[in-house]
């Protein structure tokens, strides 16, 4: 039996999947970098992006239906995301609501408003769109060494703006506010003007990452976030254990992680495909998604607890 | 000239209405000159930290007026009120950002009050200042510019800290008990920097301690407040006369119990 299970695996298939895998990696990638704002550089576990990854779909596809240039469509995407991540700021600033049921009540009225940007759950953009920024047939056209050179080449850029940011004196602004929200103040940081724009500024680019995926698949779904804040903290986790030690120390360590947040996305992709080419049953994606993501999250604390016992012990 | 800080009939109470309702300030009221520079003593309960976190507008207080300068800061939110204000904290961990650089702790500081904007968050010049103002330090952090502040000691923090409340000259310096959680050796190396920092800037100052020694050998005025209000106010030549066991004869008098058991020490 057992080799009967081998015999019907076919290396070539899973061979054949690595280029799709990477371009979703990538595209993702892009969702797991406003993650990775949130949920470290803000402190702020931030449920907004199941609802503003199909917001940005949905913008996107729409306008993209209605004779606008599928790339001038992603501005809009990602302008959409900002106002999703401004109205969780807003619930949980000027309203007093803990950050994750702000963001849990924003996500919630966004599936309502995602199904009222489509009119029905799924959209599509047609199958002659031209000038798609990305695309699956893009992924085995003879040309698509230029198109993966493209996205890495935008996806480095983002790396440089958020770099940037973060640097400028606004940016460090929000890095002490995840930080030390009481220093913040002291310092005369208006943590709550901070945490609003960091949080449009995730959700922007989460809202992107939509815009490009739905562009990718040729369509938007009001489901297709579903989940993903769990995928960008796999990804941005898988990042970290794997890359954490390599950047620390780096002179611009900063701009490292913030690249590895790509490499740690495409890993989790990878790691999802080679689970679907093993043949387990795709219903259990979620699942596996959700325990790579607890392991992850517990070890440093398992670590430490288990650091004091010897400490105790001894 | 008039005064630096003018606190005026401040009331707090906590959990109002509940079993739980705790009357914090009940009418303090004070003036300090430019320049002056208040220690603050007391036992438990008393309201020293709690009159230092209304003037930093860490919540509102219920009545009563705060005036900064002549500039009445009373509704400011405490963001609003930094501008005015240097802080250090009693928990070392407060007043720094851990996963920040020690030259990014800085240059946040220095631009207290000071719209942020997109220029990039630290310049060479500051650096090299920032590296100056380190070495007088003594503590070997000239070299550390780019190391985190979570990895340095407890008395490190409280020494940038010290010089991060400087480096925009405050209109009143709040020294919230920032000796307490320090070993001795280094309370005193902290001590001594604040001394410092305050003669050099020239600052006007407030400083909680629950040290009666550290209160009468620093600065030209002391207070000692009880049960929310100030029930002893003290300066000049006077102040300098004064031993603990004059303060303890006064807190005595002031309670009617004696507070061998209270946290105030006398070393």
């Amino acid at each position: 039996m057992i080799v009967e299970y081998f015999s019907l695996l076919d290396p070539a298939a899973l061979m054949r999947n690595i280029p799709g895998t990477v371009a979703q990696g990538l595209i993702w990638g892009i969702m797991a970098l406003g993650v990775y704002i949130t949920f470290r550089i803000l402190d702020f576990a931030d449920l907004t992006v199941d609802g503003s990854l199909a917001t940005g779909g949905a913008v996107a596809v729409m306008l993209i239906q209605g004779g606008m240039h599928p790339a001038v469509s992603l501005i809009f995407a990602f302008l959409a995301g900002m106002l999703a991540g401004m109205v969780t700021g807003l619930l949980h600033t000027a309203l007093g609501i803990p950050g994750i049921l702000a963001s849990i009540l924003t996500q919630i009225s966004l599936y309502s408003i995602n199904l009222g940007i489509m009119g029905k759950a799924n959209q599509s953009v047609g199958i002659t769109q031209q000038n798609l920024v990305a695309s699956i047939k893009y992924v085995s056209a003879d040309d698509s060494l230029v198109f993966f050179a493209k996205m890495i080449l935008g996806c480095l850029i983002l790396v440089a703006a958020v770099y940037w940011f973060f640097g400028t004196e606004l940016g460090a602004s929000i890095r002490a506010t995840g930080c030390n929200p009481q220093m913040a103040r002291a310092q005369g940081i208006n943590t709550n003007y901070t945490k609003v724009l960091a949080l449009m500024i995730s959700n922007g680019l989460v809202g992107l990452s939509g815009g490009i995926y739905a562009q990718y698949q040729s369509s938007a779904d009001v489901n297709m976030g579903r989940g993903a804040i769990v995928i960008g903290l796999a990804a941005v986790i898988i990042s970290e254990v794997i890359f954490g030690k390599l950047c620390a120390g780096k002179k611009i360590a900063f701009a490292y992680t913030l690249a590895a947040i790509f490499v740690g996305s495409i890993l989790y992709y990878m790691a999802c495909s080679l689970v679907i080419w093993l043949k387990v049953d795709s219903n259990y994606m979620k699942l596996f998604s959700a325990i790579v993501v607890a392991f992850f999250l517990a070890v440093p604390y398992l670590k430490e607890k288990h650091a004091v016992k010897n400490r105790r012990a001894k | 000239m008039g005064y630096m800080l003018e606190i005026q009939d401040i009331h707090k109470t906590f959990n109002k209405g509940t079993i739980n309702e705790k009357v914090a300030l009940n009418g303090v009221n004070l003036n300090l000159n430019p320049g002056d520079f208040v220690t603050i003593i007391g036992g438990n309960g008393a309201g020293k930290s709690t009159t230092l976190n209304a003037i930093a507008g860490v919540w509102a207080v219920d009545e009563g007026k705060i005036i900064v300068d002549g500039t009445d800061i009373t509704r400011l939110s405490e963001h609003k009120r930094a501008v005015y204000l240097g802080r250090v904290f009693q928990d070392p961990m407060t007043g720094t950002a851990a996963t920040m650089s020690i030259e990014e702790n800085m240059a946040i500081a220095a631009r207290r009050g000071e719209r942020r904007g997109l220029g990039w968050g630290i310049s060479r010049k500051e650096r090299d200042s920032y590296r100056e103002q380190l070495r007088e330090l003594n503590l070997g952090l000239e070299d550390r510019l780019s190391s985190k502040v979570g990895l340095l000691s407890g008395g490190q923090r409280q020494a940038i800290t010290l010089l991060m409340a400087s480096l925009k000259k405050p209109k009143l310096l709040l020294l919230d008990e920032h000796t307490a959680a320090l070993d001795p050796k280094t309370a005193a190396k902290v001590l001594e920097i604040s001394d410092k920092i305050i003669v050099e800037h020239n600052l006007t100052a407030m400083m909680v301690t629950h040290n009666m020694r550290d209160a009468i050998a620093h600065g030209n005025r002391l207070i000692m407040m009880h049960e929310g209000r100030v029930i002893y106010d003290v300066a000049g030549e006077e102040k300098k006369k004064l031993h603990v066991s004059d303060l303890l004869a006064k807190f005595e008098e002031a309670s009617g119990s004696e507070f061998a058991n209270d946290r105030m020490m006398l070393s």
